[in-house]
Formats: C-alpha cells, structure tokens, sequence
C-alpha cells in the first residue's frame, strides 16, 4: 500500500520534513476500511502503523475514500483531486479530532500525504 | 550598472477611505490604456509583477496595480489595532472608485482574481459606465463555505504558515514550482487576520448570485477567464455565473489553478493578451 510508503519518501527529503519541525504527534489516515495511525517525531515519520486498532490515540483523523487517495495519488493529479482540501471542497476526505493540531501543520500534512505522487508511473 | 531595472514604478498615493486617510501603494507600467490588477485576498500586488513586465501589453495598456489597504505595503489606517479588519462590497467597491478617481483614470479597464474577481460582478452591476471592460479572474457569484478561515487568525496557528498552506493547494500541480512558491510566499506575509477578513467578503457579504442577472455586458464588457485548478471559485463556479449573465465571455484556461497571474505567468499571459487586444479594438 502506497501510504506505507511514506516514511522512505518523506524521511529523505529534508524539503518536507523542515515543515513539521516541532511536530510531535500521532495521527489516524484512513483509505477506505482500512486504518493507518502515523507518527511524527520533528517532521519525521517514524511509523505508519496498520490497523484494525483497539482503543488507539490519535490527535486527528483524516478520511477518505481508498478511490479517492488513487485519484490523488495520481502523478499529475486531475483538477479537483489533486490537494487535501481540494478533497475537502469536494466532500471526499472528513477531518477529525483536534482541527487546531492539523492547521498547525496542514503545509507539512499536504506534502507528506501527496508524497506517494513520486511512485506513480 | 549591470544590473536589470524593470520597467516598473511604485509610488504612494494618499487617498480617503471611510472617512481616514490611507498611504496607498501602487506599481505601474506602460502607456494607453489604463488597465487597473486587483490582487487576490491576503496576499498584493506583487502578483501581477509578469503583467507589468509584459512588452506587449504596455504598449497599449498603462497597467496599474495597488495594494489594498492592510496589504503589501499598503499600512492599515491609524487605530487599526482596535478592531477587527473586515472587507466588504461597499468597501472594496469604494476603495477602487476612489483610487481611479483620484489618479485621474479616464474609463479603466479593472481586471481583479479571487475576490477581485468577485467584485469585478459588483462593480459590472454599479459602475459599468464608468468603466471600459472588466476582466474577472477565477470569478464566481459566490463560493461554498468548506473551511472556517477562523483558523488563519488563532493565536495557537501560525497564520503565515496556514494561510501559505491554503493558497499551496489552490494551484496547479503543473504550474512552475518557482512561481508557485513565491505565491505561497506573498501569503505567508500577510498581516494577522487580514486574509480572514478578506475572506469575510469572499466567503460571506460578498456573494452577488441573486443579482448578476442584472449585469448588461452592452454598457461594459466582461470577460471571465479561470483556471481549472481551482477549487474555490472552479470553472463550474465561473460558468454558473457566466449562464445568467448576458454576453460575458468565458475562458477555461488549461493547467492553471486560482493564482494564474503569478503561479505560472507565461501560461497566463498567453491567455490575457488576445482578451486584451479585443478590448482595445472593441470598446472605446
């Protein structure tokens, strides 16, 4: 699965990490029924842990559709597809949780989620 | 000297708005016809830098771009810290009357984006005889609410980062990345809470839907042009407006997002030129 990809992707490119310097949280993405809880130590990701979950934290959660993450996913991204809140606009992804944490970080949450671009053919 | 001077000029210009007085920024360049650039919410004039810069338009065109007040280097009035910045019809409306007005502007072509792009529908509907065309970029009667803009101005948020981050998506993922970031980069300098209260027109007392169809596009053209990018005002925001108003031309401009002036300016010029030629062979 592409999402557990993400730690390589992000971990090597100190251009993302820089935006979640003093981030230090854990946070649920969703692709459809199946859950992911990511943890972030100072813009790294240390772990994408895969679900199911039994009574596991989260600061926020982000919820998608698993048709939705391909679309944007894509390498070029279709208009209306290709950002977090171009997702939201559409009534494709529901954030949860502590909203306050996720627009602390949204620059560092956008790249890191749109990393996986860089695997598609 | 080696160095590259552009064409460009900034000066100030003291104006009355709502009753106080503002020191006004404003950019301009070329000869002609003066072509006023309203830039988007939160961000300035920095935006149009490839407009001003563009040979060909100023030739014809004497382009003009100013800095609303709280933006850029236009300073918010005396006593600003009292209360919340807030932008509505009556105020954006009045704020480029009056600079036309007072820098002499004879019939002004207005081009605005975003919120500029909204008021263009207002001031078609307010003051199409005194204008010679409008020029609506990412232009829509009204958008749908899908984010609170209260989380640009928290104080547990940093409001440069979030309001770059909200203009980040809003491109084109193939617009050049250069331009892309200087667009995020104009945002994150924004004031405290200004791009919220620009939001308060765009999101809110803005929204013009029951009366565009009142526009008559015979008394001053109206060109819409919008990038198919953009998720706040999207083409189909564009043509539903477009739909209900008589005459007014629409572009869809391929492989741009809500920033086309600064995300990728070449792309965008190659868009504006003909629209700008047609007004000037077209209207007088």
């Amino acid at each position: 699965m592409l999402i557990e990809r993400i730690p390589e992707l992000v971990n090597n490119d100190p251009a993302i990490m820089r935006w979640g310097r003093g981030m230090n949280e854990s946070f649920m993405v969703e692709v459809g029924d199946r859950q992911y809880v990511l943890t972030v130590r100072e813009g790294r990701v240390e772990s994408v842990a895969k679900g199911p979950f039994v009574m596991r934290p989260w600061r926020f959660a982000i919820r998608a559709e698993r048709a939705s993450w391909e679309k944007f996913w894509e390498k070029v991204p279709a208009p209306g597809w290709h950002d977090l809140f171009a997702l939201l606009r559409r009534g494709d992804v529901a954030f949860e949780g502590d909203q306050r944490v996720l627009m602390s970080y949204l620059m560092y949450l956008k790249l890191v989620l749109a990393a996986p671009r860089r695997l598609a053919r | 000297m080696s160095a590259r001077i552009e064409p460009v000029t900034g000066r100030y210009a003291h104006l009355e708005l709502g009753g106080k007085p503002h020191r006004i920024y404003f950019e301009e360049a070329g000869q002609g016809i003066p072509l006023v650039c309203l830039h988007t919410a939160g961000s300035d004039g920095r935006q149009y830098r490839a407009v001003l810069n563009d040979a060909a338009i100023a030739r014809s065109y004497r382009v003009i771009v100013f800095d609303m007040p709280w933006h850029g280097k236009s300073s918010p009035p005396a006593g600003w810290e009292k209360d919340d910045y807030r932008l509505t019809s009556a105020s954006y409306t009045d704020l480029i009357m009056t600079f036309a007005r007072e820098l002499g502007l004879v019939r002004p072509v207005v081009m605005g984006c975003s919120i500029g792009g909204r008021i263009v529908l207002h001031l078609a509907l307010e003051h199409a005889r005194s204008l010679r065309a409008l020029i609506g970029l990412q232009s829509a009667a009204y958008v749908e609410r899908y984010y609170d803009a209260a989380w640009l101005n928290h104080a547990e948020v940093h409001g440069g980062q979030a309001c770059g981050a909200i203009a980040y998506g809003l491109m084109s993922p193939v617009s050049p990345e250069a331009s892309r970031w200087e667009t995020v980069w104009h945002y994150m300098q924004g004031g405290p809470g200004v791009f919220t209260g620009d939001l308060f027109f765009y999101q809110g007392v803005g929204e013009v839907r029951d009366r565009i169809g009142a526009i008559d596009t015979s008394l001053c053209p109206l060109y819409m042009l919008t990038g198919e990018y953009d998720y706040s005002a999207s083409p189909q925001d564009t043509e539903m407006a477009a739909a209900r108003i008589r005459g007014a031309k629409v572009t869809i401009m391929k492989g741009l997002g809500h920033f086309p002036m600064s995300e990728d300016p070449d792309a965008f010029l190659g868009y504006l030129r003909p629209v700008l030629d047609e007004i000037r062979a077209t209207t007088k």
